[in-house]
């Protein structure tokens, strides 16, 4: 395969912002992942009595000591906060200033599963009259109705706020559209389209239509006895995923943008690929087929091999079908190497935030390089004999990483895999 | 690279249309209607409106799930899916296409979705909150969520490639086009690509009513008028279209019919309302035409969003005249005959464009017969136009401020 | 209140899984396994929920299963609803 010609642009990272459940920055997130702390407890967002699974993992969100003001918190869903909150802490971390010149080169890429739910949902409780009526009375609709309704607002709120008017949109492909929104952001850099694009996702589904969805078809843990402990990928005795929510966002910059203004760089996204599993919407196979060729295809646009990769940053959502089938796309793709290779699930510690999650992933994987750390699957102490790699159980391990390879799968059957590297890996 | 290297970039053309409009299902009843000037804009029947300030919209009446989509799927699916699926077996029987004799990884689904399976949605909302969490079914979980059209179509037809789902509300669909573009230069041979829309349900048209755009007007043939002195908002639709777009060397290797190609995109967004910046529409027109190489006189029709709002109106009849001079391309909006269909309707302008390309007609746009003053725009109204017609650019804008711009060519207006 | 039917099951069948164009609810389909039948996990998950919603029963996880035939699930749900009492007992 060849390598990577001189001159290609490539999308590199150069600012991060994290808003998640037990870490409401980038540092306090990294903190909580190197403590191998859990941040999955009883639902507090909204009376959860009835429901199957009463557990998520929450964001201590304040929205106005996070700098919004009184408008910005009644017009935007919680969504919308999270990832403004974040697009701001990613554009300050990556020192860009504000240049109306280069707006036109500056796009917006989010992702988001389930968009503005909780505005959805509040707003029709008022409308039907607590689900009394059908034809919901059109006097009570507040005029910000229709931005929740699309979810594309959660890029119109981001691109506004920052400022760019290049290309914007929202990708949502499910539990993959943290990682699509942002390979579709690196695609854009490198046709040449934009120099920067502002990239991540968000998901605020902590809310009763959503608990109820996932209650229906029994996907989340029921462990309400312990919620510290419920989310268990990979572990033997793992009952469901812990529904969690958040949002991170970068500044993705082309390569050669962003040495010119002698900006950090955390990594440089070296392959993105995603494949459909085509099979069920919800149900996966054990053999990890589709996953597998994803991870294949991205690592052959990274130009790398098996024993390139220093860690593995996986979905591990911790259903009892996921963690089979993604153990073996890893040994499919990987072969010998899948053994070798550590490989974590943060899930464990800030739960399944849907199209978030990835993003969140990214930015975990992007501290991982930058730190040479690998974050624990924490509550991990039963083996399960399909599930037989390392997973680098309870703690955090200081390891060598340079290349990371980061997985999603999602309702639709949609396959994600991202290659990562850290900057200069492949200079000459 | 996010793409292997050395591999050639692709053209993109179109083998097949799908299309579910309120004025006709399947590309040959929608295009015979459009050009006789049938509307499918009428009082909204699915529910009582009476009690809405709007009443109208473009619903598509006589559609059923029988015959259209697999009696197993039309539970775990909202009536925006059953859109999306009828479409795409529409396109692939009109291109020709049996997905079982392609590769699985050289297909890919990509659809625009704009507000998901609306009304799937408000019935399990109305369940959980008048009867209780148990009262939320096992499909809601599919069902309403933006990505389930794109993977319905996925596994319905077996296509493992790269797939997506993009929103931008109504440009969502020409960046779908333009992405199945992309994923042509890498690995997919088959793109199955546009979107479809249905939120004409209580909770969907309160929710669009919110946003202020929708014409209080109750006269079906006076409601949406875009570009005209008497523009009083748009009229909401269902429905939309569903293409497939091939590889240019697959297709022509194959001896498919080739509507056209997508020959250039760009999409932008306008800055805040309170930037003291100007709008972005007309750089994405710029753009787009920059990507297709061609200039701005190789352009023969414009079919402009036409959003029926002055302001709105304003921007777009100033961002044409700009790039092609006053009265300087002929310009129509089609979509006054069903409606803006948000996730639909740029895809339904596009394979409306194509159609214009492959006859040399342009559709007109319904009702408008006062232009205001001050647009110096070439707007086809009253009859169908004949004109040669080679080059069509399609502007779709979405609310908030995006702008997306995409250029159809007829085969054989560029060089092989 | 009232035991179920075979009809009632048909009726139940049709919302959750929809209509099969292959497979006719009318023929004599009561001992064919749901599996057999083309319901998959979610549209079995939906048939629990929709007895769950219609009938004051509360269902074991995990069923109907693939091997569960309509029969089954009538005469399980029957032994579970409340009998009948004819008359005017108050103690």
């Amino acid at each position: 395969m060849s390598a990577v010609e001189p001159g290609a642009r490539r999308a590199v990272i150069t600012g991060i912002g994290v808003m998640a459940p037990g870490g409401t920055d980038v540092k306090a997130f990294w903190q909580l992942l190197t403590a191998g702390r859990t941040a999955t407890r009883d639902i507090t967002l909204f009376d959860a009595t009835g429901f199957r699974s009463r557990i998520a993992a929450e964001c201590d969100f304040d929205p106005a000591a996070e700098g919004l003001s009184p408008q910005e918190i009644r017009r935007m869903d919680r969504a919308a906060q999270f990832a403004v909150v974040c697009a701001r802490q990613a554009i300050r971390d990556s020192g860009l200033e504000p240049d109306p010149d280069r707006a036109g080169r500056t796009g917006v890429s989010i992702g988001s599963a389930v968009g503005c739910t909780m505005g959805l949902e509040q707003e029709y409780v008022v409308l039907s009259d607590g689900g009394r009526n059908w034809l919901v009375d059109s006097s009570y609709g507040v005029p910000h109705l229709y931005g929740y309704m699309v979810p594309s607002t959660l890029a119109v709120e981001v691109a506004r706020d920052s400022g760019a008017e290049g290309p914007v949109s929202l990708t949502s492909t499910g539990c993959t559209s943290g990682l699509d929104a942002v390979g579709y952001a690196a695609r854009l850099i490198e046709e040449g389209r934009t120099d920067v694009m502002i990239a991540g996702a968000t998901d605020a589904p902590i809310s009763p239509i959503t608990v109820a969805c996932f209650d229906a078809i029994k996907a989340t843990s029921p462990n309400n006895a312990d919620p510290a402990h419920a989310s268990r990928p990979f572990d033997d005795t793992r009952d469901g995923f812990v529904l969690g929510e958040g949002a991170a966002v970068f500044v993705l910059e082309e390569r050669e943008h962003a040495a010119r203004r002698g900006a950090k760089v955390y990594a440089e996204v070296l392959g993105f690929a995603g494949r459909g599993n085509a099979y069920h919407m919800t149900g996966l196979k054990p053999d990890g087929r589709e996953m597998a060729e994803a991870i294949r295809h991205a690592m052959r646009q990274a130009a790398i091999g098996p024993g390139d990769i220093d860690y593995i940053n996986a979905h591990g959502s911790g259903t009892r079908q996921n963690d089979v089938h993604e153990t073996a796309a890893f040994k499919a793709a990987l072969g010998e190497r899948a053994y070798q290779v550590p490989v974590s699930s943060i899930k464990s510690m800030v739960g399944h935030s849907l199209g978030a999650i990835g993003s969140i992933e990214i930015a975990a994987s992007a501290l991982a390089i930058e730190h040479d750390t690998v974050p624990p699957t924490a509550n991990l102490h039963r083996r399960d004999p399909d599930c037989d790699l390392d997973y680098v159980p309870v703690e955090a391990r200081a390891h060598r990483t340079d290349v990371v390879l980061t997985v999603g799968s999602g309702f639709g059957g949609f396959q994600t895999a991202m290659v990562l590297g850290a900057p200069g890996r492949d200079a000459c | 690279m996010l793409t292997t290297a050395g591999t050639a970039p692709e053209r993109a053309v179109v083998t097949g249309l799908g299309i579910v409009a309120p004025n006709g299902l399947g590309s040959a009843d929608y295009w015979a209607a459009t050009l006789r000037g049938q509307s499918g804009i009428a009082r909204l029947s699915r529910f009582d409106p009476s009690s809405y300030p709007t009443t109208l919209g473009g619903e598509i009446a006589g559609f059923t799930t029988r015959g259209t989509v697999p009696g197993r799927i039309v539970p775990q699916t909202d009536r925006w899916t059953h859109f999306g699926l009828y479409a795409t077996e529409l396109a692939l029987t009109d291109a020709g296409v049996d997905p079982a004799d392609l590769d699985e990884y050289e297909m890919a689904v990509v659809t625009a979705s704009s507000s998901g399976g609306t009304e799937f949605g408000q019935r399990e909302i109305q369940a959980l909150w008048s009867h209780g969490p148990d009262h939320v079914g096992a499909y809601q979980s599919i069902a309403w969520f933006y990505a389930a059209t794109t993977g319905q179509i996925s596994i319905r037809h077996g296509m493992r490639g790269p797939c997506g789902v993009l929103a931008a509300e109504q440009a969502g669909g020409l960046d779908a086009l333009a992405h199945a573009r992309r994923l042509l230069g890498d690995g997919p041979r088959l793109v199955v690509s546009g979107g479809t829309d249905a939120s004409l349900c209580p909770y969907g048209l309160v929710a669009q009513q919110a946003g202020g755009r929708l014409s209080p007007v109750t006269d079906p043939a006076r409601a949406y008028l875009p570009f005209d002195r008497d523009a009083t908002g748009y009229v909401p639709g269902e429905g939309g279209a569903i293409m497939i777009v091939e590889a240019h060397t697959t297709a022509a290797a194959r001896g498919a019919r080739i509507y056209g190609e997508v020959a250039g995109h760009a999409a932008t967004f306008d800055p805040g309302p309170h930037s003291g910046r100007p709008p972005a529409l007309r750089r994405a027109v710029e753009l787009a035409l920059r990507d297709a190489a061609i200039p701005a006189e190789a352009v023969d029709v414009v079919f402009a969003d036409g959003a029926g709002v002055p302001e709105l109106d304003r921007v777009e009849a100033e961002a044409i005249e700009a790039v092609f001079g006053p009265y300087g391309v002929p310009v129509t909006v089609p979509k006054t005959l069903t409606g803006r269909l948000y996730a639909g309707g740029g895809s339904l302008d596009a394979a409306t464009a194509l159609l214009c390309l492959r006859d040399g007609v342009i559709p007109p746009t319904a009702g408008v017969d006062r232009i205001a003053a001050d647009y110096r725009l070439d707007l086809v109204t009253g009859a169908p136009r004949t004109a040669p017609v080679r080059t069509a650019l399609v502007l779709a804008r979405g609310y908030g401020g995006f702008n997306s711009a995409l250029v159809l060519r007829a085969p054989g207006s560029t060089t092989d | 209140m009232a035991q179920l039917t075979m009809d009632d099951v048909r009726q139940i069948l049709l919302a959750s899984a929809g209509d099969d164009e292959d497979i006719d609810l009318h023929r004599a389909i009561d001992e064919v396994a749901f599996g057999d039948l083309g319901y998959d996990s979610l549209a079995l998950l939906e048939v629990q929920s929709q007895l769950q919603r219609r009938y004051p029963v509360k269902l074991p996880d995990g069923w109907p299963a693939p091997d569960t035939t309509p029969v089954e699930l009538l005469r399980h749900v029957n032994a579970l609803l409340p009998v009948e009492v004819s008359g005017a007992a108050t103690h």
